[in-house]
């Protein structure tokens, strides 16, 4: 860890991707998926990253661990710089650095053993004999909350919640320090979803583990997140610790991300900002603010100038001309 | 219409799927009750029976599936059983109709929105080409698609997903039909379209004053759309009522473990959530007795071994022995007023 406390950090991080001739037969062009992203993860802590589907949230999240190299910028991780380490100066990181994905049926191989896939990268690392492995591997499958006897199955022959827990625990075989969980409960059913929530919370703390923990569910990120961080077209627009976001939202698209949120609450008034339109394409973002085609309080200026992700004390950052402005809503209704 | 003859009365639904591996009982005793401009919400985990009760409800239930004999589909008293193809066919799109999760695969990649839409209006209104051009062009503009008179000509694939889902909501208003049945119409989309999607629905419900079921897993989109609940386990409803009342003092001992276990804006990995224990059961293999008694805090031995249907308990009705003793407090969230 560095002197600060920060395990992670990314400093103008961007990933394009090429595109090729679309349907119409247009030029390549860029897609911008993320463009310009700073962050700081301390040890220990949740980041908890929303925004809108496409926004680029899994990209960051695998431009972090390098399984997809960045179009520009740095990742450092415990005061290394990652991103022009060669792959084998890699190696002894990625041992610390794991991800969970949401398809947790398309992430495991299908013709593997339960104990074969959490032992892989245990093997990949060469970590401890055959027989150290076995127990590695036992061991793990206990401390997700899945019996001993499991590791001669094959992932099929178990439910989605029990499959999350196997890719939890080839996660976690390593022991490493740093997670990228991308929406790992979003394809588990709600009953499941909060076993998986807790058990996740429970490694946190024994093993002073750090997520980058990515949802679309408000909630769920809202109670894991220590800080959370609302991504739209590739760019970080709001940037503060939970409670303190859902008390006091500063940008208009986190409003509208709120007030969108339905609660399981019957009768309560709602002051909801229905937004109008669409999210505009990240091959051709919109000049200025991002937010601005879709944004209630758009001024000339928006369209001009890009507003930096600007400090408002408190750890709380948002990138808007205008925070903080009370927007009209479009409906109350019960 | 009859006074007190409700707009849908299903009774002892059970559809059942022959399988290699055995009978899936994937619906197996559905009551449900829709009234003439009421929203009915379903709810449940998934594989609880959800989706095929709505497609047993327009009879699109396909081998190996079959409705099981004793099963009563009743629409403004007409038993749909007793209906041949052909009348089944007026039935769907003009009295019932049906929105699905995924728009994608529901709408045909080849022509535009507009000729899918205009040849539903044909099929059941028998409006001419024109007419049913003219038609579509209107739907889309109420479903709130900006320059519908150009959209209309746009193919599937041109459309966000958003969009796409309102061309789904316009082709199944298209003919005016009295119950409409929303299965997970907003899951796929992101909260802002769905805030923008569950707006229209519910304008639009006042404005035609159709009945709407809408099937989600999302217990803050019920509470924010329906009137009723029903909550649906392993292939039954066990619990149903006015939505307010089943959200504050649910009477099922799964749908108190299910609220209980949602974490709701404002609480903070401090507290851990209430999460139920084990598993769903198999559809191939319901547990004897009360369904949810191997994962239930409250389960008594008459549990395992006899099977509780629907009791009254308030203006709730709980399949459960508790609700033998009537009404109990459960306050498991705090309701606004
Ligand atoms: N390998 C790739 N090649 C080209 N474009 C890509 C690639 N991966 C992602 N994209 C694009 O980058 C953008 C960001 O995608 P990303 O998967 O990061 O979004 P996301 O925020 O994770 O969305 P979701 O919530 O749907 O998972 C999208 O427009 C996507 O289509
Ligand atoms: N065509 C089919 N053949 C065999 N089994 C089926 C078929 N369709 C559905 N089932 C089974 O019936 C059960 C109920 O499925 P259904 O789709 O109604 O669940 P659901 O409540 O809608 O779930 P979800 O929330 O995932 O949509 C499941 O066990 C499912 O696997
Ligand atoms: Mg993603
Ligand atoms: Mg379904």
């Amino acid at each position: 860890m560095t002197d600060d406390g920060v395990l992670l950090r990314t400093v103008g991080l961007k990933k394009h991707f090429p595109v090729r001739k679309g349907v119409f037969g247009r030029v390549s062009g860029h897609l911008q998926a993320v463009d310009g992203v700073d962050l700081e993860i301390a040890q220990g802590e949740t980041l908890g990253l929303v925004g809108e589907s496409g926004c680029g949230k899994s990209t960051l999240g695998r431009v972090v661990l390098r399984l997809l190299e960045p179009t520009a910028g740095e990742v450092w991780f415990d005061g290394t710089e990652l991103t022009r380490l060669s792959a084998r100066q890699l190696k002894p990181y990625r041992r610390d650095m794991q991800i969970v994905f949401q398809d947790s049926v398309g992430s495991l191989d299908p013709r593997m053993r339960v104990r074969e896939i959490v032992a892989e990268g245990l093997e990949i690392h060469g970590v401890a004999s055959k027989d150290e492995r076995e127990a590695r591997v036992l061991d793990t499958l206990e401390r997700v909350g899945l019996s001993r006897d499991v590791a001669g199955r094959y992932p099929h022959q178990f439910s989605g919640g029990q499959r999350q827990r196997i890719g939890l625990a080839r996660a976690l075989a390593l022991q490493p320090r740093f997670v990228v969980a991308d929406e790992p409960v979003s394809a588990l059913d709600v009953s499941i979803q909060s076993q998986v929530l807790n058990l996740l919370v429970e490694l946190k703390r024994e093993f002073d583990l750090t997520y980058l923990f990515v949802a679309h569910d408000l909630a769920v990120v809202g109670y894991i997140s220590d800080r959370i961080a609302v991504m739209y077209l590739g760019k970080v627009v709001e940037l503060a610790p939970a409670q303190e976001l859902f008390a006091r939202p500063l940008h208009p698209y986190t409003m509208a991300l709120l007030s969108a949120n339905p609660e399981p609450i019957p009768g309560r008034k709602r002051q909801r900002i229905v937004l109008t339109g669409d999210v505009p394409s990240p091959i051709d973002p919109p000049s200025g603010c991002r937010f601005r085609t879709r944004c209630p309080i758009a001024q000339p200026i928006c369209a001009e100038q890009e507003p930096p992700l600007a400090d408002h004390g408190q750890g709380h950052r948002a990138a808007c001309h205008f925070p903080g402005t009370e927007i009209a809503v479009t409906s109350s209704a019960a | 219409m009859a006074d007190n003859t409700p707009l849908l009365r299903v009774t002892g639904l059970r559809t059942y799927f022959y399988t290699l591996d055995g009978v899936l009982r994937a619906v197996d005793g559905v009551d449900l009750t829709i009234g003439h401009g009421a929203a009915v919400g379903l709810v449940g985990e998934s594989g609880s029976g959800k989706s095929v009760t709505a497609l047993s409800l327009l009879r699109l239930v396909d081998s190996p599936g079959r409705i099981e004999p004793g099963s009563v589909i009743e629409l403004e008293g007409r038993d749909l059983s007793a209906l041949t193809e052909a009348e089944l066919e007026q039935v769907r799109g003009k009295e019932i109709s049906m929105i699905f999760q995924e728009p994608m695969t529901s709408l045909n990649p080849v022509f535009t929105v507009g000729d899918q839409i205009a040849e539903a209006v044909r099929l059941h209104e028998g409006l001419g080409a024109k007419d049913a051009w003219a038609k579509a062009v209107e739907m889309l503009r109420l479903v709130g698609i900006p320059s519908a008179e150009r959209r209309v000509h746009d193919y599937p694939h041109q459309m966000s997903g958003g969009m796409r889902q309102r061309v789904m909501i316009a082709m199944a208003l298209s003919c005016n039909p009295k119950l409409l049945i929303a299965d997970e119409p907003t899951t796929a989309l992101d909260v802002t379209v769905q805030a923008q999607i569950l707006e229209l629905m519910k304008e639009l419900r006042e404005r035609l004053g159709m009945s709407i079921l809408l099937i989600t897993h999302d217990l803050g989109v019920i509470a924010e759309m329906v009137d009723e609940v029903a909550v649906m386990y392993a292939g039954r409803i066990v619990e149903r009522g006015p939505v307010a009342d089943v959200f504050a003092n649910p009477q099922h001992p799964y749908t108190e473990a299910l609220l209980r276990s949602i974490p709701v804006v404002g609480m903070t990995y401090a507290q851990p959530l209430r999460a139920i224990r084990g598993m769903v059961p198999s559809p191939l293999e319901w547990p004897p007795g009360c369904r949810f008694a191997p994962r239930c805090d409250y389960a008594f031995a008459k549990c395992a071994t006899e099977d509780p249907h629907l009791l009254p308990a308030g203006d709730q009705e709980s399949a459960c022995w508790l609700s033998e003793q009537g009404w109990r407090p459960t306050a498991t969230i705090e309701v606004a007023t």
